[in-house]
């Protein structure tokens, strides 16, 4: 068996994706566990880590020799993000370049159309990567800076660091926009933790939406699952999307999870489970792999 | 017009369900959906929609295959991974900084406006609501929770109305920032874990960092009180008023199935609790 990147997603926040990421990444050996959830990083809290290695992360924005520039404004021409205005000497005036780092996207586009070589990149840092183990296990995760607009270059740096010799499981963050794509793109398979309800069933038809135009495999984890109403059961059915794992609302497991504490760490029973999730996605990967 | 913006840090909290039942609660107010790439408040609302606009924003890079070489100049200058081995656009990884359309040496690559999504201007029994979809696998969504802001804000001023209130996303990036940049204040809504605090604990700073009030409701208390003690004492210290503790209540969820807010629904102890957070934030 080839080593495989999983992630967990899901489209509404809070369904339990650190719950299953950790509780599946602690069930299996030879594991990476990354958690892309940059903006609210939680894996570490169950995890416990070790963290022995902290790197900052940066994007690189421009910065203007003002000595060299002459104004032509070919920068701004090609910034597509408008992170550069550039005011033109005028009567005996000098000019200026103004530049707005929190809309700059660091695309390098401004440096290297620069007719004058007077723009060079320097690093902007966007918040850190920490790195570490929990015995076996590796770990990354990133963290962005309070403040900070944009997740996915974090993401895509933590991401840098995947080890194609071990299983590699991604927390990602909830949602369906760029920072999801971000964590998700280049996945073997993905895992949808969801909810039965109303809202779990909505945000569940917009992240398979993704996960398709994506073309990643997916299957579906149902937490909570005898809470609410049976229609995410039925939507699976109908869509003909594998539910992977149920599981059932317990007082026990929240209280557990409020305290950072893993189910399988209460409950020795549930990592037989999550490896059963792991042999349920090894068997969607086969079959989808013969059938080409 | 006072503008309070529903938050949480953590995901699935509570903050659609809280926000719902301020529609109720709150007389003379426009509703805003601003978790746009999962939004949900819809589903109590149950708005019939009387505008419905495109959302444009962005540009994605888009290859004439029959102009391109594949010399392959465009591949290495993506900072975003674009561009596939085999010159073809990776369009979900497209940010659409152009910098690709500049250095093709045959011309072959253009930008197309991207159709990021669509907002809505609807009515709901419970007055107006703006809301929006982002288009699947799409980008800039703090752009489009500005622009339903935007639009929610002429509204209200048209109509004279005292209170603009925002269900927020989760996180602490983009989106979030939108929706917080401007208003007057911001509840917390958070839950009784370790990942509830610590969540909690970012977007209150990433709200001080933008000099928004804001006030703290803790959702489920009762699952875990020691947590919730834990919480209560690092608002104390942080001047942080608790704006209420809502308790586990089963009926939340039976509202929801039913498409209901809880104070619609049922006289119920979570009901009553969210009565006095509106009274203590509004």
């Amino acid at each position: 068996m080839i080593n495989m990147i999983i992630s967990i997603a899901s489209g509404k926040g809070g369904t339990g994706k650190t719950t299953v990421a950790v509780n599946l990444a602690l069930s299996l050996e030879n594991v990476q566990l990354l958690d892309c959830d940059v903006e609210e990083p939680n894996v570490h809290l169950f995890l416990k880590p070790r963290i022995r290695e902290e790197n900052k992360a940066y994007i690189a924005i421009p910065e203007v020799d003002e000595a060299k520039c002459i104004y032509c404004g070919r920068c701004r021409e090609v910034c597509a993000y408008h992170a550069i205005a550039v005011l033109p000497a005028s009567e005996g005036k000098k000019g200026s370049v103004l530049v707005f780092s929190h809309l700059c996207h660091g695309c390098g586009a401004c440096s290297l159309f620069c007719p004058q070589g007077a723009i060079k990149e320097v690093n902007k840092e966007i918040g850190v990567i920490e790195i570490g183990e929990k015995g076996d296990m590796q770990f990354v995760q990133g963290r962005l800076n309070i403040g900070e607009a944009m997740s996915p270059p974090l993401i895509r740096q933590v991401k840098k660091y995947i080890n194609p010799a071990r299983t590699v499981i991604i927390d990602s963050p909830p949602g369906t926009s760029c920072p999801v794509i971000t964590a998700v793109k280049g996945s073997d398979f993905c895992v949808l933790v969801t909810e039965p309800t109303p809202f779990g069933l909505n945000d569940l038809i917009l992240a398979v939406e993704v996960l398709r135009k994506l073309q990643i495999p997916f299957g579906a984890v149902i937490n909570r699952s005898d809470i609410g109403d049976g229609k995410v059961e039925g939507y699976c059915k109908q869509e003909g999307i594998p539910i992977l794992m149920q599981i059932p609302f317990s007082r026990e497991i929240a209280v557990s999870y409020s305290e950072g504490i893993p189910i399988i760490k209460k409950d020795v029973s549930y990592q037989d489970k999550f490896i059963n999730l792991y042999l349920n996605i090894c068997g969607i990967k086969n079959e989808t792999n013969s059938s080409y | 017009m006072k503008q309070i913006a529903v938050i949480s840090g953590k995901g699935g909290t509570g903050k659609t369900v809280v926000t719902a039942s301020f529609a109720v609660l709150a007389q003379n107010k426009v509703m805003v959906d601003c978790d746009v790439d999962a939004a949900d408040l819809h589903l109590l609302l149950n708005p019939a929609v009387r505008e419905r606009h495109e959302f444009r924003s962005g540009q994605t890079a888009v290859l004439d295959k029959k102009l391109c070489n594949k010399c392959g100049k465009c591949i290495p200058v993506c900072r975003f991974g674009g561009i596939k081995a085999d010159c073809t656009i990776e369009r979900f990884s497209c940010e659409g900084c152009a910098l690709c359309t500049h250095i093709c040496p045959f011309g072959a690559i253009h930008m197309e406006e991207s159709i990021a999504g669509e907002w809505f201007i609807s009515d709901t029994r419970y007055g107006p609501f703006v809301h929006a979809k982002l288009g699947i696998a799409e980008e800039n969504s703090g752009k489009l929770v500005a622009k339903i802001r935007q639009v929610a804000e002429g509204l209200a001023k048209r109509q004279a109305l005292d209170y603009m209130i925002i269900d927020g996303p989760p996180g602490i990036g983009c989106p979030v920032i939108a929706s917080l940049s401007g208003i007057d204040s911001a509840l917390i809504i958070t839950e009784p874990t370790i990942s509830g605090l610590h969540d909690a604990r970012r977007v209150i700073e990433v709200a001080k960092h933008f000099n928004i009030p804001v006030k703290l409701a803790v959702n489920k208390y009762d699952l875990n009180p020691a947590m919730t003690k834990e919480i209560e004492a690092f608002c104390k210290e942080n001047d942080i008023p608790v704006a209420g503790k809502i308790p586990f209540d089963k009926a939340v969820v039976k509202a929801l199935v039913e498409g209901k807010t809880i104070i619609e629904y049922a006289h119920s102890i979570a009901g009553s609790e969210i009565k006095k957070i509106w009274e203590a934030i509004k």
